[in-house]
């Protein structure tokens, strides 16, 4: 390993009535972890637990609910993380009925969201098929997650970008009803959200922007070793604005301010008529190409995952080029892939400093590999040798 | 589970802010085992305030008078208007002593998804205020959040037009905190606000 480079790692794992865990407590070593077991049994659940940490959502469902144990009202995921030579406790409470509370080395932080960055770690499993197959706010969702461990910060601009998007919404709606009269009225409080809009937006819309112009060539040269017969893939940034006249040449704040505040004027008739609000990064879309067809509609089955494990293991180049090398979580993707794939995906798993894969047998797992074995049966984890 | 009246004084107990069910029960048990003189009081104080307290014709801060007693007191400087939210605000201004102007409360922030745009607010009792040119300065001293920033623009921009002075309280660091635990956003913003030293 590269002394440069500092690298995370998950030592210590506790999960609290989380899914269908009461109490569980696992120590990992470095290197490949494998965890097996047949289905329902509960693997997955302890990779969606590191995986939340990292992104404070699970990979699988939108909702917190399904997280908590059935018949209790709090779930408890802790980790002890190691970043180079420090260790660091964090730990997140989530909760029925109120905010999820989430500490630092026992020391409560005001928002959860302060503890993105502590953990990185890029998830890939089946449900990735739905950034390449499924609507925009996929690819926008996938867009978010990396930018947020990337730049934590920009978690507290997307909740302000969200808040404002919501008042500004609920504005235009009122005013849809208002007479001729009020409109005057209704214009002076609307130009108010959206220089808030333009604020935040602009700040999401340099930063997507930046994010794609240095992903895109991470993914595309690991989808051409993964794919070498496949045309090139190219990522591109369709941003809303570049939709309507005023597109901003460069993303230099201040052009896009500008080409921003523009656009807003152009459309104000039409989302006055409509009641939302049309333009901005929420209409943002994350362009996938093969050759000269989008991916969407036109890639065959296998194209799909081979861009959509391009997408994740670009992703984690990225993190490991500009931060920390994340840890790696594949969750029962080696049964979906086929030889070409999983050999390419087994020596990735083999540079990696710390691996989490899940399978229902061992078949699925490159098995040289594998430095841990863990048997998952009923909610009991142990431990045994190959 | 409690029956009766006990349960319906839980319940209303419940209802106020801040309180959650296992407090409403405490506070029950509390009540139910005082001195009759001191519920007596309690129960006529709730009263009173019902009836007695009202919000002052000028400013809109909660007073026993049609005006209240800082629109009353002729020691206030007449000059100077300090726009508030609410009249929580009033007082967190009034006990740094600081400040010897008037206010004027709003009664809110500016917030569509409740309802609420300048219209429900006081706003334009804060413009017939302003008209007859004895208020040279205002201060727009609303919360640090989306909706309170959203209102500061807004009045920023009805006001400006007349030629006061219109000024927004500096946001940043408290005081004996410590910089390297100032989140991004409050450290930002005192960056903006700095000033020179002399």
């Amino acid at each position: 390993m590269d002394e440069a480079v500092p690298h995370l790692q998950v030592r210590q794992l506790t999960l609290q009535n989380f899914r269908n865990y009461d109490d569980l407590h696992l120590t990992f070593p470095g290197g490949v972890i494998a965890i097996v077991g047949s289905n329902g049994q509960g693997k997955t659940n302890i990779v969606e637990a590191i995986g939340y940490l990292s992104t404070l959502h699970s990979h699988r469902v939108a909702s917190d609910i399904p997280l908590i144990r059935h018949d209790h009202t709090s779930a408890v995921i802790a980790a002890e993380v190691i970043r180079g030579d420090r260790a660091l406790m964090v730990d997140i409470q989530l909760n029925t009925g109120r905010a999820n509370q989430a500490r630092i080395n026992k020391v409560a932080v005001p928002r959860t969201r302060e503890i993105l960055g502590v953990l990185t770690a890029i998830t890939f499993a089946p449900e990735d098929l739905a950034i390449v197959r499924g609507d925009p706010s996929e690819r926008r969702a996938f867009l978010n997650d990396i930018a947020t461990q990337q730049f934590p910060r920009l978690s507290g601009v997307m909740a302000d970008y969200d808040r404002v998007l919501k008042q500004r919404n609920a504005l235009l709606k009122s005013a849809g009803g208002a007479r001729r009269s009020n409109l005057e009225a209704v214009s002076a409080t609307l130009s108010v959200w959206d220089e808030q809009l333009v604020e935040f937006g602009t700040e999401l819309m340099c930063a997507r922007n930046e994010l794609i112009v240095n992903l895109a060539p991470l993914v595309a040269s690991t989808y051409a070793e993964i794919a070498p017969h496949s045309e090139p893939l190219s990522l591109s940034y369709d941003d809303s604005l570049s939709r309507s006249e005023e597109r901003p040449v460069t993303y230099d704040p201040d052009a896009v301010r500008k080409a921003f505040f523009q656009a807003l004027d152009t459309k104000r008739q039409q989302e006055l008529d409509r009641g939302i609000t049309l333009v901005g990064p929420h209409r943002d879309e994350l362009r996938l190409t093969l050759g000269r067809a989008p991916v969407k509609g036109y890639a065959s089955h296998g194209e799909s995952w081979s861009v959509a494990l391009a997408l994740r293991l670009g992703s984690y180049d990225l993190l490991a080029r500009e931060r920390a090398t994340p840890v790696l979580i594949l969750d029962d993707v080696f049964a979906e892939l086929d030889t070409r794939r999983r050999r390419h995906l087994a020596e990735r798993v083999a540079d990696a400093p710390q691996a989490f894969i899940t399978a229902a047998v061992d078949e699925d797992v490159p098995v040289d590999l594998v430095g841990c074995w863990l048997e998952v049966d009923k909610a009991e984890v142990t431990q045994r040798d190959r | 589970m409690y029956e009766g009246v006990l349960a319906d004084l839980i319940d209303e107990l419940g209802q106020l802010p801040g309180i959650g069910p296992k407090s409403a029960q405490r506070i029950a048990f509390y009540l139910l085992q005082a001195e009759e003189e001191d519920v007596k009081r309690l129960a006529n104080t709730l009263l009173e305030v019902q009836e007695r307290v009202k919000f002052c014709e000028q400013c809109g801060n909660v007073s026993e008078e049609d005006i209240c007693r800082i629109c009353r007191d002729p020691r206030r400087d007449p000059s100077m208007l300090c726009v508030v939210e609410e009249s929580r605000d009033v007082i967190a201004i009034e006990r740094t002593g600081e400040y010897r102007g008037r206010y004027h409360v709003l009664g809110g922030a500016i917030s569509p998804i409740d309802g609420i745009g300048p219209e429900q607010l006081r706003v334009r009792e804060l413009m017939q205020r302003l008209s007859d040119g004895a208020i040279e300065e205002v201060i727009i001293a609303t919360d640090p959040n989306l909706e309170g920033e959203a209102t500061a623009t807004y009045l920023a921009r009805a006001l400006n037009p007349l030629g006061l002075t219109v000024s927004r309280l500096a946001s940043g660091l408290p005081v004996g905190g410590d910089l390297e635990y100032a989140d991004e956003v409050t450290l930002g913003r005192a960056f903006a606000g700095r000033r020179r030293v002399d």
